[in-house]
């Protein structure tokens, strides 16, 4: 149905093709977030990998920032519907991070868990092979506490709400289990691709 | 979480358009959607002749349960869609729309409260819903609004706001106007910083069980934070911010 008067305003191509389906492109960054930007420690954090309660390793944050360091450069789709170009963050692969650990990953599935109490269902398979990693900067600065500092899960092939700001953890489980979005009417998976915004969007 | 049909495009009419302030115009639609909770948003889907689409999400603020649903949308200078909403579309013209979405920043009867509402510009609209709903479920559940506007005329729903807190003795409103003088006694003119919350909560005499503050990223950044120094559980404080950050 067209919309009587609409032109719009279309990207170039070049924007186009890098645009999943109903999103803009934006230059600024904008912050989401279900609740206040919480204050973290550095001298406190902690980060644990899990197998349901069981912790498999923790990393102090020295410890952590003495992991192997990778950066990455690309493009970032929120289920808000701006979409972010060429970001720049550097951190620790999930690759790396499972390997100074020295687990084979035991289940298929994991929640990503945060400091506020948020967690998000991302499945094992999306995070290796190089696809995912803890960020610690971003734009060559450490990141900032409202985009996710001191450190976020970047996977930036899913909607970004899958990125858990102030991430403590990740916790492998038996199944799929949602995650906070994913209770509350958000998609189970989130690829940015196929448009899986809500809960039942194919 | 439940199996079941994917939330469909429904064809939105616009019924008729309210000015509401110098830069926000409301809506009033009628559209197939399912009930929503007071402070949900919907998908707005316009299409060009040539099929080209553009997506924006905008809060609800009519309650549940209204016969006709409300979007309150802010012209934005540069925006792609808010131009097209406050220069073209006329009554009878019709959109898409996708929804109610949002499980988080909404309201419900057997939430209860003390309210707090804060607000900044068009951040106001889900909380009107939530105030809307709770007028209508729970008229005498203490509640206190908090709205920041640039200036008297900028308060959106003002006359609304202000009509609530005169029916309501337990509906308590205070302003800020952040680019005029104030104009009713008690009211500010200045930014929410930590002093003015902690003078605007000490004497409302509270403790809000649920918080929901909603507007721009700074204003949101900022006013959280301060809530959380005056001993409000950050997992009290609800927030919904717009627009970029650095």
């Amino acid at each position: 149905m067209a919309t009587r008067g609409f032109s719009g305003r279309r990207p170039g191509a070049n924007v186009a093709g890098r645009l999943p389906p109903g999103q803009s492109q934006t230059n600024d960054f904008p912050v989401l977030a279900f609740g206040p930007t919480p204050e973290v420690d550095l001298a406190t954090w902690r980060f644990t990998l899990k197998h349901g309660p069981r912790p498999l390793a923790q990393w102090t944050w020295d410890e952590f920032m003495g992991l192997p360091q990778t950066k990455w450069r690309g493009d970032i789709h929120c289920v808000t519907k701006w979409s972010k170009f060429d970001t720049d963050w550097e951190g620790v692969t999930i690759d790396d991070l499972f390997a100074a650990a020295g687990v084979a990953p035991p289940t298929a599935y994991l929640l990503a868990e945060s400091f506020d109490g948020y967690d998000t269902n991302v499945p094992v398979a999306d995070l290796v092979g190089g696809k995912a990693m803890i960020a610690t900067q971003y734009a060559n600065a450490p990141l900032a506490a409202e985009h996710g500092g001191p450190a976020r899960l970047l996977v930036p092939h899913l909607y970004f709400w899958k990125s858990a700001k102030w991430v403590r953890g990740l916790r492998f489980t038996a199944r799929d289990e949602a995650g906070f979005w994913e209770l509350r009417g958000y998609h189970m998976y989130g690829d940015p691709w196929r448009e899986q915004r809500y809960t039942n969007d194919p | 979480m439940n199996a079941g049909a994917p939330l469909a495009w429904q064809n939105a009419t616009i019924l008729r358009i309210e000015r509401q302030t110098p830069r926000i115009l409301s809506f009033f639609l009628r559209a197939p959607l399912a009930r929503h909770e007071a402070g949900q948003h919907v998908d707005v889907r316009l299409t060009a002749d040539d099929g080209y689409q553009a997506q924006r999400s905008y809060s609800i603020a009519s309650a549940p349960g209204a016969p006709e649903l409300e979007l309150a949308v802010e012209r934005l200078d540069d925006g792609e869609v808010s131009p097209y909403f406050h220069e073209i579309a006329q009554p009878g013209d019709q959109f898409e729309v996708r929804g109610p979405i949002g499980g988080h920043f909404i309201w419900r009867d057997e939430d209860g409260g003390p309210l707090l509402l804060v607000g900044g510009g068009s951040g106001l609209v889900p909380l009107m819903a939530i105030a809307r709903h709770r007028a209508s479920v729970a008229p005498d559940l203490p509640t206190l609004l908090i709205a920041s506007a640039r200036t008297w005329d900028d308060f959106l729903y003002r006359d609304e706001w202000l009509a609530m807190s005169d029916r309501m003795p337990e509906f308590a409103v205070r302003v800020t106007t952040t680019r005029e003088p104030h104009r009713r006694p008690g009211d500010l003119d200045r930014r929410l910083d930590q002093m003015a919350l902690r003078e605007i909560l000490g004497e409302w005499g509270r403790l809000p069980r649920h918080v929901y503050v909603c507007g721009s990223t700074p204003f949101v950044e900022a006013v959280a934070t301060h809530l959380t120094h005056e001993r409000i559980p950050p997992r009290q404080i609800r927030t919904e911010r717009y627009g970029g950050a650095v």
